[in-house]
């Protein structure tokens, strides 16, 4: 047994904070802020260089072929700077549905170019409970927002309805065809933009292995990714507030020396100490599709969203009036805590998938999940 | 990153199992399960705890990363979290030994002369000798360094005279370890003395003490002209505070065994009491705080595996261990009231035989504020992740480099 990354991922890390930070870390994120961007394509294209995009996808479908240890430490390195790049639509959610569902013919259409970065992919679904759209056997018909990166991506996996089924099942859409009318729309974290889109007739097939559960399935997988950015996010506003205090005078005194802002970032490291370790237990279900991803997922997406909000607004909270202008950074991590506690849907379903999976569970559950 | 076992771990595994199987006090096993040691089904659990340690030290499964020679069984630290997950409810049975084996044994191994260890750590790992700790004062427990009990030399002995409090065990205990004043003169930090003494010494008064939850496994311990040789100091005098430390360095590496959060009972109480909506864990207004603890659970428990792991690849385990038991004391409070209000009326019957689950949740909310004060307060807790961890700097302290006995408070 080893509980923690190897040496080789180590070095990933730095590799890839080092190249964030050529691309001005957060000041990244705070240029698309700023001029209304989509996303920071230099940045975008860097990373594709390096072949980072493409982690978790296959050598022989374009990837790098390292695997999801090592994508959940590019996710952390991600979520420590807010990096404002296209991977939750186009790699954890897009890349993962094609890989879990889509036929070998789909998988290499598709997968070089997501992994290469040259192509933009997003995934629309309305939560984790169902869809507004309809498959006629041809054509999609339907609503959702908001869709993340909806206005930029070249293709979308829509979840959709049709005769044949009792659950949403995905379906692949050119967005730049007919039929397809798109906006974006303002939302809690303009550094991650999101569209609205609405389908009236778009021509579409079917993800070939799609079935009932490709939904569910692909969260679970999409939920571990996103519990790494989300510790990345937390501890460095964790660390933020840490300087803060140890900068800032009141009272002749540093305020990191009162209790009370001593306590707040114990329980701040806590918080994120917890959802680090339940995050690296899913990490390796997820790398080794072990039986109680379920459970871990849930557990880790839950706990990492508890500790990226409780961090980011005691950062705010540690900084005093400073840390509610719009000109320091805090307020970028409090919107993206918000952003991704609620990228995969209702903290609520996450909470029952979690108690249904429990692994110490006795009785079995009325509710499926 | 792998959570599933070497070939080794896996032969280690199987072998504590297939000896599990054949010797484990099975019969408790239900007992143990469902209410831990204060379960009405353990009718003498002082008996089960010494006869099944002494079964596990004779087969070589007692403190198994103490050294052969002294009665472990030199084993990885990775080997100790597989044992104590395949002892699984029986390592409940260890209550009486925590302090002995967590704390008083590593700092005799640490301390101890070649001869006193092969004399002393047998029989502490076989619990025959039991153990315990004699630091907290009526007037020192966060502040330890503050204690009073003077200890003076006299030939190859030492005098020792005061007051100590809160000492588990001390009435079921052959030996203790005690941290005295040798140096009045000198600040507070500076002038104290590790020993380890025989509780049957003359001068050693031990009074039980009634505890809020009534019972009664701490004491007052009285120290009138007690002598000790000076054979059994444990490093140099002076070196006290130190030598301190290094106990609770080796609490921390005691983390592997996990801290009971109450989550486990709590799981099976829900899911076996039924609500509107079924059993209770798919009650929709339960679910959120159900999900709190359980994140707070699992999180607590992979993060003293991610310790473990930082252990044998060389690290000193450091301060940030400390959140086992923040995390744990809380839980268990608030667990055992959060069942108790969902038991409503009947939730203040503690009657075994008549209480809800018979009546575990209310013994665990009578005795969570204990755990939330002994071996660190939260707030002590929070202060030694603030400044040791996080680098924050530390509470003014105003007694700090000032002679003792020039202090203010001292009589
Ligand atoms: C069940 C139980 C078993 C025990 N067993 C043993 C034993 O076997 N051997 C032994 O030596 N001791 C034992 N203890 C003693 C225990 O270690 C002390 O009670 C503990 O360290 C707290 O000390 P105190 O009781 O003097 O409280 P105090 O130190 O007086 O604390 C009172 C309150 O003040 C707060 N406080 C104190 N200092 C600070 C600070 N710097 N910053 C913020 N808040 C502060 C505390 O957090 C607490 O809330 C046991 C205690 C209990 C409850």
């Amino acid at each position: 047994m080893d509980f923690d990354f190897s040496e080789e991922q180590m070095q990933l890390r730095q590799a890839v904070r080092k190249l964030l930070g050529h691309h001005g870390d957060v000041q990244a994120a705070r240029r698309v802020l700023e001029c209304g961007g989509d996303y920071d394509a230099q940045l975008w294209r860097a990373m594709s260089g390096m072949g980072l995009p493409g982690a978790a996808i296959a050598a022989d479908h374009g990837g790098s072929g390292l695997g999801y240890l090592e994508l959940c430490v590019i996710a952390e390195e991600l979520g420590r700077s807010l990096a404002p790049v296209p991977m939750l639509s186009s790699i954890y959610l897009a890349a993962e549905i094609i890989k879990l569902a889509g036929s070998s013919t789909q998988k290499m259409a598709w997968l070089p170019a997501l992994a290469a970065g040259t192509k933009i992919g997003t995934v629309a679904f309305a939560g984790a409970s169902g869809a507004a759209m309809h498959f006629d056997g041809r054509v999609l018909r339907g609503a959702y927002f908001p869709v993340a990166d909806g206005a930029i991506a070249d293709f979308a996996i829509v979840f959709a309805r049709s005769a044949d089924c009792n659950r949403p099942r995905p379906f692949l859409v050119d967005l730049q065809g007919a039929g397809v009318r798109r906006a974006r729309i303002e939302t809690i974290d303009p550094t991650r933009p999101h569209a609205r889109l609405e389908l009236d007739g778009a021509a579409a097939e079917p993800l070939a292995q799609g079935n009932d559960d490709s939904l569910a399935c692909l969260l679970d997988r999409v939920a571990v990714m996103l519990a790494f950015e989300q510790i990345g996010g937390a501890e460095r506003a964790l660390t933020m507030a840490r300087d803060y205090a140890l900068e800032r005078v009141a009272f002749g005194r540093k305020i990191g020396s009162f209790q009370a802002v001593k306590h707040l970032l114990a329980d701040m490291f806590v918080s994120v100490a917890l959802a680090r370790g339940n995050a690296f237990y899913a990490a390796w279900a997820l790398d080794r599709d072990a039986a109680d991803l379920p459970c871990a997922a849930a557990g880790a997406h839950v706990s990492a969203s508890k500790a990226f909000r409780h961090c980011a607004s005691n950062n705010i909270q540690v900084h005093g009036g400073t840390g509610f202008t719009w000109e320091f950074d805090c307020h970028l991590f409090y919107r993206r805590a918000q952003l991704l506690a609620l990228a995969l849907g209702q903290p609520a379903y996450w909470e029952a998938r979690l108690l249904r999976h429990l692994p110490n569970r006795t009785a079995p559950s009325v509710a499926a999940v | 990153m792998n959570f599933d076992d070497t070939p080794e771990e896996a032969a280690f595994r199987k072998q504590a199992r297939q000896w599990l199987d054949a010797n484990a006090p099975w019969p408790l096993e239900a007992a143990l399960r469902e209410g831990g040691l204060s379960s009405p089904g353990l009718t003498d659990a002082f008996a089960a705890a010494k006869a099944w340690q002494k079964k596990k030290a004779e087969a070589g499964w007692a403190c198994l990363n103490w050294p052969r020679e002294y009665g472990g069984r030199g084993s990885t630290p990775m080997e100790r979290v597989i044992w104590s997950q395949e002892e699984g409810p029986f390592a409940a049975l260890s209550w009486l030994f925590t302090i002995g084996h967590g704390m008083c044994g590593p700092t005799m191994i640490a301390y101890a002369s070649e001869q006193q260890k092969r004399r002393y750590l047998p029989a502490l790992a076989s619990g025959e000798e039991i153990w315990c700790q004699l630091f907290s004062e009526p007037a020192a427990g966060s502040d330890l360094a503050g204690l009073r009990t003077r200890a003076q030399r006299h030939g190859d002995d030492w005098i020792v005279n005061g007051q100590k409090v809160w000492t588990s065990g001390a009435h079921l205990s052959q030996f203790g370890i005690i941290l005295v004043r040798t140096d009045p003169s000198v600040p507070k930090h500076q002038g104290l003395t590790m020993f380890f003494l025989d509780m049957r010494s003359p001068g050693i008064v031990i009074k039980p003490i009634r505890q809020a939850n009534g019972r009664s496994e701490f004491n007052e311990v009285f120290l009138s002209d007690v002598r000790i040789p000076d054979a059994q100091r444990l490093g140099a005098p002076g070196q006290g505070w130190q030598v301190s430390l290094t106990t609770l360095m080796n609490e921390r590496l005691s983390i592997g065994s996990g801290m009971a959060t109450g989550f486990e009972p709590l799981i099976d109480y829900c899911c076996s009491a039924r609500g509107p909506h079924g059993a209770l864990i798919d009650d929709p207004a339960l679910r959120s705080r159900l999900a709190d603890w359980a994140i707070r659970s699992l999180g607590l428990k992979y993060t003293a595996m991610r310790a473990i792991s930082a252990l044998s690849r060389g690290a000193t385990p450091g301060p940030e261990n400390s959140i086992g038991k923040l995390v744990a004391g809380s839980m268990q409070q608030e667990i055992a009231s959060f069942v108790l209000d969902l038991q409503g009326e009947s939730g203040i019957v503690t009657d075994p035989a008549q209480a809800p689950a018979d009546g575990r949740f209310q013994a665990m909310l009578l005795r969570a504020p204990a755990t939330r004060v002994e071996g660190g307060t939260d707030e002590i807790l929070r202060n030694i992740i603030a400044e040791r961890v996080l680098g924050l700097p530390a509470d003014i302290r105003v007694d700090k480099d000032v002679p003792f006995n020039a202090l203010d408070s001292p009589a």
